[in-house]
């Protein structure tokens, strides 16, 4: 191609051939981006391309993980101290808030065996550790060093130390994508601590805040209003924190007030998140109670009906699901 | 022989080191300082070697830029074949600008490729970027006759085409 053109004048190299390729790429690109966005298959190549983009990410990553390392090195002892000092009070104050949790929890425990459920304060968490890569300033993503190989799922929720991140967009092999709660496309069901109003917490379009579009005008909703994850929805299991509301004002169609949140997340400074593993109940209404008859007490024959079906049953969703991916 | 080889590696390889960087994460605060540098590298081979330098490898460097980067595949590569072809077609009057001209073309490059971004996000269905998102171009083109020079110095010294 090159040769054909330096026949021409190479200071007036404007042939139609050049243009016409321009063309043919430029068309070729714009029917990528449609599929792409259309069908979303830039994911299955990228599944596909995994073995070659992780290490590439990891290459990537390492100026970063290099820095933090030398930071840690060269940092002075008296600031090292200090911190270590924090850390201990901090563990301290831990401490002694799990010992009376813990008194809670048992109560809790209890209470809620007679109320016979079977849900559990116990956390099921894996950690993991962001990649630090830069995937384009307006993509609210984090990268993960655990994959499918490491058991992470889509939609399983990424919490820190202070509250939810997001939850699990791809899953590669040996990584995972996290949408964060501050992308505009993301939305978070959440229940207002002090009111108990329920409500939606969606990404915000300018940086890393939350916005809650819909509150009614008679809500009773302040600044400094914590959100919890109300559970709804079945995404994010509740109880979370999700952040605190900043403002609040009324929306310009005057239907709705307009809230402001700061996620209480660390979401551009942690390191370290924990992968939550017990997904919450699935979407909808509760499963129909199974008539069972009268109480086990009530019937003659009590002795010999010792595998009753409430025994068997819990075993089949679990194989229905299981047989879903 | 060799030496063709080798000059063909160097060339790969800055391109490599193109992509690499473009992924390396900086702090928060100079985020938006980070200079496209794909198209600083493609747009320097594209004026020192014109015959390695084709719409084709552009495409391609863009799709490989987009599933490395999770964007919209094909996002980059149309960005990066605007760019190219441009730089092409101008081949022979930006190698005979003085540097600071040529930094001005550069930037008026970087410019439009900015422009084609934010025509593709809106066409996307995002929304219209903070002012910082407009240093990055400034940035790259003050980084310009320093890439220029050095990688022309380096490849004296290796002496490869």
């Amino acid at each position: 191609m090159a040769r054909a053109r330096d026949e021409s004048s190479p200071l007036f190299a404007g042939n139609a051939a050049g243009t016409l390729r321009l063309i043919v790429y430029l068309a070729l690109a714009v029917v990528l981006m449609v599929l792409d966005q259309r069908n979303g298959w830039l994911w299955r190549l990228r599944y596909t391309a995994a073995a070659v983009v992780e290490p590439v990410y990891r290459l990537a990553g390492l100026p970063a993980a290099g820095v933090r390392t030398m930071s840690v090195a060269f940092a002075d002892r008296q600031r090292l101290t200090e911190q270590n000092q924090r850390l201990r009070e901090d563990l301290l104050l831990a401490n002694a808030k799990l010992n009376r949790m813990s008194a809670v929890a048992e109560q809790n425990q209890r209470l809620k065996e007679l109320l016979d459920t079977q849900r559990s304060l116990e956390l099921n968490v894996q950690l993991a550790r962001v990649i630090d890569v830069d995937l384009g300033a307006y993509r609210y993503q984090l990268t993960l060093n655990l994959g499918a190989r490491d058991g992470v799922k889509a939609g399983q929720p990424v919490i820190d130390a202070h509250g939810v991140m997001g939850q699990v967009k791809e899953v590669l092999p040996t990584t995972a994508v996290v949408m964060l709660v501050t992308d505009p496309a993301h939305a978070i069901p959440v229940v207002i601590e002090r009111s108990g109003l329920r409500t939606v917490a969606y990404g915000s379009r300018d940086g890393n805040q939350l916005t809650l579009p819909n509150i009614p005008l008679a809500a009773d909703v302040r600044a400094g209003d914590r959100l919890l994850t109300s559970g709804l929805g079945g995404r994010f299991p509740p109880g979370f924190p999700v952040g605190e509301i900043r403002s609040v004002a009324p929306a310009s169609t005057g239907m709705f007030q307009v809230a402001q949140a700061q996620p209480a997340a660390d979401i551009d400074r942690s390191e370290d998140v924990l992968l939550l593993h017990d997904q919450a109940e699935p979407d909808g209404p509760p499963a129909p109670v199974k008539p069972m008859g009268p109480p086990r007490d009530l019937t003659p024959a009590a002795g010999d009906l010792p595998a009753s079906p409430a025994v068997a049953k819990p075993a089949t969703p679990a194989t229905t699901r299981g047989t879903q991916p | 022989m060799n030496r063709q080889r080798l000059s063909l590696w160097w060339f790969a390889g800055t391109l490599l080191f193109a992509l690499l960087s473009m992924l390396v994460p900086l702090p928060g605060a100079l985020e938006p300082f980070k200079p496209y540098w794909p198209a600083l590298f493609l747009l320097y081979w594209s004026l020192e070697s014109e015959d390695r330098v084709s719409l084709g490898l552009a495409f391609a460097i863009g799709l490989a830029a987009d599933v490395l980067n999770g964007v919209v595949l094909g996002e980059q590569a149309l960005r990066l074949c605007a760019l190219v072809f441009i730089a092409l077609r101008f081949r022979s009057r930006l190698r005979f600008f003085p540097m600071w001209q040529q930094t001005l073309a550069v930037l008026a490059l970087l410019l439009n490729d900015r422009i084609l971004l934010l025509i593709v996000r809106m066409l996307a269905g995002g929304t219209l970027p903070p002012a910082s998102w407009w240093i990055s171009p400034f940035v790259g083109a003050a980084l310009w006759p320093f890439l220029f020079l050095l990688l022309d110095d380096l490849r004296a010294r290796l002496r490869i085409q």
